[in-house]
């Protein structure tokens, strides 16, 4: 993941709340196998409503509250940041969906509403991670963000690197779970599958 | 310190900060292929091939394609080829097409007897909550998450705060567990549970069967929560013992001894609480766009007046535009062109038995097409033993085969667009069941109901004057 610091250009607003990612990229284009090209699936439905108008091409999106409810794909981010979003501005943001994109150094960032909806206005804006600010229209609104997280994305530091670094902690853990008795089922204690599968490569 | 049992879970899983270990991680078709490659890209192997499961439920067809490559559609057939291939290479068992084991994820789990108290659970589905109903700490996640199970078995995870819903009273006839979690959805909204991990309790949750717990706890996503858990009983070991994966002789003993541990301590905090009145509760349907635009059967769809301030009267507005409704029509005037019976909310066996009580001996309406696609194989064995396949055929459903189906419409069984669907899944968004069309989400009993006359009535009324068995529907 690339490191993610200044993020700075026009605002693409969407100003509705509980846009869920059935809405980011309907089920039925999830079927690519690979990361990419998920972009010009962006909206694909949302956007044939006679009201849309919601631009593609710039970094910064502007959204209400409980953007990227519903299912946990992270395809609605990759299809985000695939159409060229590296920021999202909403009033909130619906966990899961945070989560997955700060994964892939999309910037998600909460602000008060009527905030929101100044950046918005501006058509412009400036997102500095650092300092945790977003400048638009002559205004600065700072932001929260988790610090590990800031820390990951400034970095652009993968989170599998980080936690493989405490693999000791994690024998220990397992160690210890084994050692108290109560034993985890696994899933290898099942019956094999008697069914032919397709042979690998 | 009283503890809550979301914390002691929790806390016996704490590798270090923000750092939990996940003691089983299911795998499927749709959000694990980009987690594969990456393991392969950076050389990294599966840490505990043994604490994973894969099962192939999203995109399969439920026509009876006997394998992989044999799937019509040429992207489904890749991620299903790509799933086996991946679980070959790595050594994770996977139940796919063609195995007598595969189904949906969050049906196979349980069925297996994988899924056990006290554990953290992880899938890259957002129902994994559903585990919660054994009194396990299970979450959704997303793919890049996905992957770091795969490497490492722990999720960077921050701890989310906790909240309790206390369902208050004795379930009134005819009211179930579909229409307990849509009464609190809709109580909450679909927001109220946001950053929560949520425990659900009271008399009704504890009367509910382990079927009814697991409905509740897979629609906590749809509250907000990141997770729903019930504190494990008599209920829940009765219904781990003698699955395949579960413990047996001593050991058996001795999980039941340290799971009776996993309850909330009396005088332990919650960061919220709310309690949700079920005497008052009737059989529920959805109207609109998202789970908790909701009503009672007997009630009316409302009118863009009965928002609270101007975003929700957009909302209201848009959500009636799609759904091709009025404000005012009564709920039983609706009608109805689909009905789906499955899905991991209620697509097991007894919700398979509680709408074939209600459909015995009937005929599906003349304008519906209604399906019944089992949550997994499993269940579709046990529902042809029971002989409900026949139930459900002579009354002119069409049985299918397991998976998901279209409750998420990625396989062909959707929606045309301006169609009505009556769901016992779990999901109203626009397009969830195929593009334009119309979701109702209901429970199985009154989805079954609405295949039979057509557009939606109240299963209380129905059961009393109609059906032949007394017995009132299992929840
Ligand atoms: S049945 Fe529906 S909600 Fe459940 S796992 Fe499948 S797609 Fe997701």
């Amino acid at each position: 993941m690339d490191p993610v610091n200044i993020v700075e250009g026009r605002v693409s607003d969407l100003p509705r709340d509980d846009v869920d990612t059935d809405q980011i990229i309907p089920a039925r284009f999830m079927k690519r196998v690979e990361r990419t090209g998920f972009g010009e699936y962006l909206f694909h439905d949302a956007k044939q409503a006679p009201d849309w108008n919601v631009e593609i091409g710039n970094p910064i999106l502007t959204a209400g509250a409980n953007f990227g409810s519903g299912s946990s794909r992270e395809h609605a981010p990759w299809a985000l940041e695939d159409a060229g979003f590296r920021c999202i501005i909403a009033t909130s943001l619906a966990d899961i969906f945070y989560s997955n994109s700060t994964k892939i150094g999309l910037l998600p960032v909460e602000l008060p509403e009527d905030q929101v909806r100044k950046i918005a206005a501006a058509g412009e804006a400036k997102v500095d991670l650092e300092a945790q600010t977003v400048t638009a229209g002559g205004d600065v609104f700072p932001f929260e963000i988790n610090p590990d997280t800031k820390y990951r994305l400034l970095n652009g530091l993968d989170d599998i690197g980080l936690t493989l670094r405490q693999v000791e902690m994690v024998a220990q853990f397992e160690e210890r779970q084994d050692a108290a008795g109560v034993r985890k089922p696994s899933s290898l204690d099942l019956p094999p599958e008697p069914i032919a599968t397709t042979p690998v490569g | 310190m009283p503890k809550t049992l979301f914390d002691k879970i929790w806390e016996s899983h704490e590798v270090a900060d923000n750092l939990i270990y996940i003691d089983l991680h299911m795998v499927h078709e749709v959000t694990s292929p980009q987690a594969f490659d990456g393991l392969r890209l950076a050389g990294r192997p599966v840490r505990r091939p043994d604490k994973t499961l894969a099962t192939a439920d999203h995109n399969v067809p439920t026509d009876g394609t006997p394998v992989a490559s044999r799937i019509k559609d040429a992207l489904s057939r890749t991620q299903v080829e790509t799933l086996e291939r991946n679980c070959a290479e790595f050594g994770v068992p996977v139940f796919s097409l063609g195995s007598d084991r595969q189904g949906i994820v969050h049906v196979v789990g349980p069925e297996q007897g994988l899924t056990q108290p006290g554990m953290t659970i992880v899938c890259g589905d957002s129902h994994t909550a559903t585990h919660g109903a054994f009194g396990s700490l299970a979450f959704g996640i997303g793919t890049s998450e996905v992957e770091h199970v795969l490497a490492t078995q722990c999720l960077v995870q921050k701890k989310p705060k906790s909240m309790r819903i206390n369902f208050v009273g004795d379930l009134p006839f005819g009211v179930t567990a579909k229409d307990m979690i849509l009464g609190a959805i809709g109580q909450m909204g679909v927001d109220g549970a946001v950053g929560h991990a949520v425990e659900f309790a009271g008399p009704a949750i504890e009367a509910l069967s382990m079927e009814g717990r697991m409905t509740i706890c897979n629609m906590t996503i749809e509250g907000g929560g990141r997770a729903g858990m019930i504190a494990p009983d008599q209920t829940t070991f009765d219904y781990v013992q003698g699955k395949p994966a579960a413990p047996t002789g001593e050991a058996w003993d001795a999980a039941v001894a340290a799971w009776s541990e996993l309850y909330t301590d009396e005088g332990a905090t919650f960061d919220r609480e709310i309690d949700v009145d079920v005497t008052t509760l009737s059989p529920r349907v959805t109207w609109g766009t998202t789970p908790d635009m909701v009503v009672g059967v007997d009630g009316a769809v409302p009118t863009v007046d009965a928002a609270e301030d101007e975003a929700q009267r957009g909302q209201f507005q848009r959500a009636l535009e799609y759904m091709g409704l009025e404000g005012g029509e009564r709920i039983e005037d609706i009608k109805i062109d689909r009905v789906f019976l499955g899905s991991c909310t209620n697509g097991r066996l007894a919700d398979l038995q509680a709408a074939a009580d209600v459909i015995q001996g009937r005929k599906v309406a003349d304008d519906v097409y209604a399906m019944v696609v089992p949550g997994s194989v499993q269940v579709k064995i046990e529902a042809e033993k029971l002989g409900l396949d026949k139930v459900f055929t002579q009354a002119g459903f069409d049985w299918r085969g397991a998976g998901c189906s279209m409750c998420l419409g990625m396989n062909p069984d959707v929606l045309q667009p301006g169609e009505r669907c009556a769901s016992t899944s779990n999901r109203n968004f626009q397009g969830r069941q195929g593009k334009g069309g119309r979701t109702h989400l209901v429970s199985p009993q009154m989805a079954a109901a609405a295949a039979i006359a057509g557009h939606f009535v109240d299963i209380r009324e129905w059961s009393a004057a109609d059906v032949p068995s007394p017995e009132p529907a299992a929840v």
